[in-house]
């Protein structure tokens, strides 16, 4: 599947080569469905929830959520984006830049907030977004959606929805799109090509 | 003093280049040979693939002794100048206070006896250096002194330097001028230009220098005495000095080796070791400078060695006193900004002989300096490595100041040795004493 | 910002100011939560050392500090360190002696940032040097034409508001001493702006070899042609000199009369580093009009300030290796 092997450029010249798609765009599709089911089933409707997507890889799959979620109920869900850069526990190592500006557009005092995200990996970036929201209002709850989780965890952090648990290495990278999930790793430009 | 045999060199002096050995006995040269035999007891000193020459003589030297011996003392500034291949030196009058009388002049001859160059004195044109009243210059030339100069400063009265002149001519001495109009000038901290501009710091324009040079000329022509323009900056000023030499007007100049070699682009870097009066210019001036230098326009390098102590330097730059070292580095520096342009005794010529003659140190003045490499002569030599490679290390130079603007960079030619009335004060690239 | 340091415009380039733009969107919005800060330089020491007096952008970087969380240090000195018979270098080395990570150095003569950098471990940030250079009051005019400019297309959403291409701007008043000028002639040409400076010869910097502007002695050809006048202010003192006979002739030569406001084109920004002086540099019925853009000026400047820190203190890449 050479035409499907897509080069991603990260720091340091080294490329994203994907090795095999472990979900194709229909999985994701359905993987979603089943996840907003699982939302309104567990919060008995839709009253007070708000979803908020990460930045960069969990918006578009909020917005996508919430588009299932109104299909679904009926009801418009408020919808937020978050950009974690400023909270992170990794400042001055690692050269981040907020990617958007955060987009809140309520106080989320009382309400039952389902953050969703691409890839659960080590916890890091889900526990800076529970810091910054902490900012924008006291949730009633927190949910956690991600539509891959891979494991690694190095905090007491677990999804609460889950499109797809996927065993995989440390080193390995994944991919998530609108076509599907693609696990693969970073290689040397030179090599890659 | 046991004798020294210099050996394997080749000899360079006004009277050429060629292959020899040296034979020095007491303060003077004994022999000059293709091949002498060391005489028993006799101290030999390789020189091989090196210069021999007669000792560089510095017009241009600012001992800061008395009043900044926290910045230099005539026992460090002699130092570094027997480091860099000089035997003599002239002190500038700007020290505090000011050589403008007998007793201090005598002062700064006095602690120069013991020291490792010959030490001459340059008196101020006016007391104090303030531009008003004419220095006991009778007196004063009495003590051996021939070069006076207010430097540092310009005189900026014309009346006053007409009189100054006339003065000076009836005595045969001569006036060296710090050519800087002080109205054109004034408040500018580095050369006016693109520079300048962009650092957003305050310039002083070439004509600050031209118009005074070319006042100065107009008084010579009127005067008929006699008169040396000490650091010259400019292509104009080169440009001045050609038409009054080919007009026959008594003048001679110098150029520094940093004018040679550096431009305002330094002061990029906002390092007030690139702060210097006249301040660097552009290329187009350090090519006209070295053109200039070439053709005999310009008659002599000096160095206006300018210690100033690291705190004075560690401030602003608008703050920072202008000046720069450069006894230890001239003649590395002077020979690459010249080569392909100038040989071996031209070079030695512009730092040696020339200059000399101009502070009358020279035999035919009854001098001991820039004379030839011969038997008879004053044993006042440097040995210079033409090829040594050497990076500036400020913390390692003999001067007590560390302002060299050639910080970390690399140099090719070093002195080896030097010898100062048939001392060796410099044994490889070590002071003695 | 490839650097560690802030001294000029130069600094950034194009990318580099599109950057801190960028970055400062999101300050604009944490500027209006209820509790306008976030945690990403909790224990970052930032110092600012104003040698040189000036309230307004020394609270400006303190406010930007703090937004970050970062503890603020303030010294202020006089400007001589002559006068005191320290060196600078005494100074910034004390202060450095103490722990600090980034510096925000005020100094009435150009250069003194970069001298600074020798002597800190410190990210050094350049306040204002001098007649050289202020480049985060460049950054934030540049920030505040970018939101006027969103605003006219009629997009609150200023993001892609940078592209400064077919604008012409003209710089009036005193170049030559403008540190104010120097940043924005780099940061407004470098996002693609046609820049024109308006002064009478004597206030013009002695060379503009090399500058990316044109330059005229006469306001009143260029005036319908531009879309932003940004009036510089002039010194008081250089009246009376020989710069400038005085200062009613340079409000009759270069002020923003009545007269010249009409001729602006529809829509022409008016700006102003501030603080403006009526009746010299803009006439007293003129002066309300930039108002506004002021007030967002020095608003701006809190946003663009808490970028440029972050930037230098929470984006530096360490070079460690670290699992995302």
């Amino acid at each position: 599947m050479a035409e499907r092997e897509r080069r991603l450029t990260r720091p340091g010249g080294r490329v994203f080569v994907a090795r095999a798609q472990v979900m194709d765009a229909d999985e994701v599709a359905r993987a979603l469905r089943r996840i907003a089911h699982e939302i309104i089933e567990r919060n008995h409707g839709l009253d007070d929830v708000v979803v908020v997507g990460l930045q960069t890889g969990g918006v578009p799959l909020a917005e996508r959520l919430v588009r299932v979620l109104t299909d679904i109920e009926g009801v418009t869900v408020p919808l937020g984006s978050l950009d974690v850069a400023f909270y992170r526990d990794d400042i001055g190592l690692r050269p981040v830049l907020p990617e958007e500006v955060t987009n809140i557009p309520l106080d989320l005092m009382g309400k039952t907030v389902v953050l969703v995200d691409d890839v659960l990996f080590t916890g890091r970036t889900v526990r800076a977004a529970l810091d910054a929201m902490a900012d924008h209002g006291r949730a009633r709850a927190v949910q956690l959606a991600v539509m891959v989780d891979r494991g690694h965890r190095e905090l007491p952090i677990r999804p609460d929805y889950v499109g797809k648990n996927l065993p995989t290495r440390r080193d390995e990278l994944v991919d998530v799109t609108a076509d599907g999930v693609e696990i693969g790793e970073l290689a040397d430009e030179r090599t890659a090509r | 003093m046991p004798e020294v045999l210099i050996r394997g060199g080749t000899i360079v002096d006004e009277q050429g280049e060629r292959r020899g050995d040296v034979l020095v006995s007491g303060v003077g040269i004994v022999a000059v040979d293709s091949t002498i035999d060391a005489p028993a007891g006799a101290a030999v000193v390789d020189a091989g693939g090196c210069i021999v020459a007669p000792g560089l003589v510095d017009l241009h030297t600012h001992l800061r002794e008395p009043g900044a011996e926290v910045a230099e003392t005539v026992e460090t500034g002699c130092r570094a100048a027997s480091l860099g291949g000089y035997t003599a030196v002239v002190a500038m009058p700007n020290t505090e206070p000011a050589i403008d009388n007998p007793s201090i002049a005598r002062d700064v001859l006095e602690l120069g006896r013991n020291a490792l160059a010959q030490v001459a004195v340059a008196a101020a044109i006016t007391v104090g250096r303030q531009g008003v009243h004419l220095t006991p210059m009778a007196e004063l030339a009495a003590l051996g002194i021939h070069l006076f100069t207010d430097d540092g400063a310009g005189v900026q009265d014309a009346s006053l330097m007409r009189q100054a002149l006339e003065y000076a001519g009836d005595l045969g001495i001569v006036l060296a001028q710090h050519c800087q109009d002080d109205s054109l000038a004034a408040g500018g901290h580095m050369h006016e230009g693109a520079w300048s501009s962009r650092l957003g710091i305050a310039g002083q324009p070439a004509l600050a220098e031209e118009s005074m040079l070319a006042r100065d000329l107009a008084l010579v022509r009127l005067t008929r005495s006699p008169m040396h323009f000490l650091h010259l900056s400019t292509a104009g000023s080169v440009e001045l000095v050609r038409r009054a030499k080919a007009e026959g007007l008594p003048v001679t100049a110098e150029v520094t080796p940093h004018h040679l070699s550096l431009t305002h682009a330094e002061v990029a870097s906002y390092d007030s070791a690139f702060k210097v009066n006249p301040p660097l210019r552009e290329e187009a001036d350090v090519e006209a400078l070295r053109v200039g230098l070439e053709q005999g326009v310009i008659d002599a390098v000096a160095t206006d060695h300018a210690p100033h102590a690291p705190e004075k330097k560690q401030v602003p730059f608008d703050e920072a006193p202008p000046g720069m070292l450069g006894l230890e580095t001239a003649l590395a520096v002077v020979s690459s900004a010249m080569s392909g342009r100038l040989g071996w005794v031209d070079i030695f010529a512009a730092c040696s002989w020339r200059p000399a003659r101009i502070g009358r140190l020279d035999p035919a003045s009854g001098g001991r300096q820039g004379g030839p490499v011969a038997p008879g002569a004053a044993a006042n030599l440097v040995v210079f490595d033409p090829t040594a490679e050497w990076s500036v290390d400020p913390s390692r130079l003999a001067s007590r100041s560390r302002n060299t603007p050639y910080a970390g960079r690399q140099l090719t030619g070093k002195v080896r040795h030097t010898l100062l009335e048939g001392e060796p004060v410099v044994i490889d690239g070590e002071a003695q004493r | 910002m490839n650097d560690r340091h802030l001294l000029s415009i130069a600094d950034l380039g194009r990318e580099g100011i599109e950057d801190v733009m960028r970055t400062a969107d999101s300050f604009r919005e944490v500027a209006g939560r209820s509790i306008p800060r976030v945690p990403a330089l909790r224990g970052k020491t930032v110092a600012t050392l104003f040698f040189e007096a000036s309230t307004r952008t020394r609270l400006s970087f303190e406010t930007a500090a703090k937004r970050l969380s970062a503890d603020v240090m303030s010294f202020a000195a006089s400007s001589s360190s002559l006068e005191k018979g320290e060196s600078l270098r005494d100074t910034v080395e004390t202060i450095d002696a103490m722990g600090v990570d980034a510096m925000v150095v005020r100094h009435r003569s150009s250069g003194v940032p970069a001298q600074v950098t020798a002597w800190t471990s410190a990210c050094v940030i350049n306040a204002g040097d001098g007649q050289h250079e202020h480049p985060t009051q460049a950054l934030l005019d540049c920030y505040t034409i970018r939101e006027a400019l969103a605003q006219r297309r009629g997009t609150e959403d200023s993001q892609n508001g940078a592209d400064f291409a077919g604008l012409r701007i003209g710089i009036v008043g005193d170049v030559k001493h403008s540190r104010v000028a120097r940043s924005n002639v780099l940061a407004f040409s470098a996002l693609g702006a046609e820049v024109v400076l308006v002064a009478p010869r004597t206030l013009m910097p002695p060379s503009l070899d090399g500058w990316p502007v044109k330059a005229t002695a006469d306001l009143d050809s260029v005036i319908p042609d531009l879309d932003v006048v940004y009036l510089l202010r002039i010194q008081a003192e250089r009246a009376g000199q020989v710069l400038l006979p005085n200062l009613d002739e340079y409000h009759e030569r270069y002020g923003l009369t009545r007269e010249r406001s009409n001729r602006l084109a529809a829509g022409a920004l008016v700006m102003h580093p501030g603080p403006m002086i009526r009746g010299v540099e803009i006439a007293p019925e003129v002066a309300d009009l930039p108002s506004s853009l002021v007030t967002r000026q020095v608003r701006n400047g809190v946003f663009i300030r808490s970028a440029v820190l972050f930037h230098l203190l929470g984006a530096a890449d360490s070079g460690e290796a670290i699992d995302a």
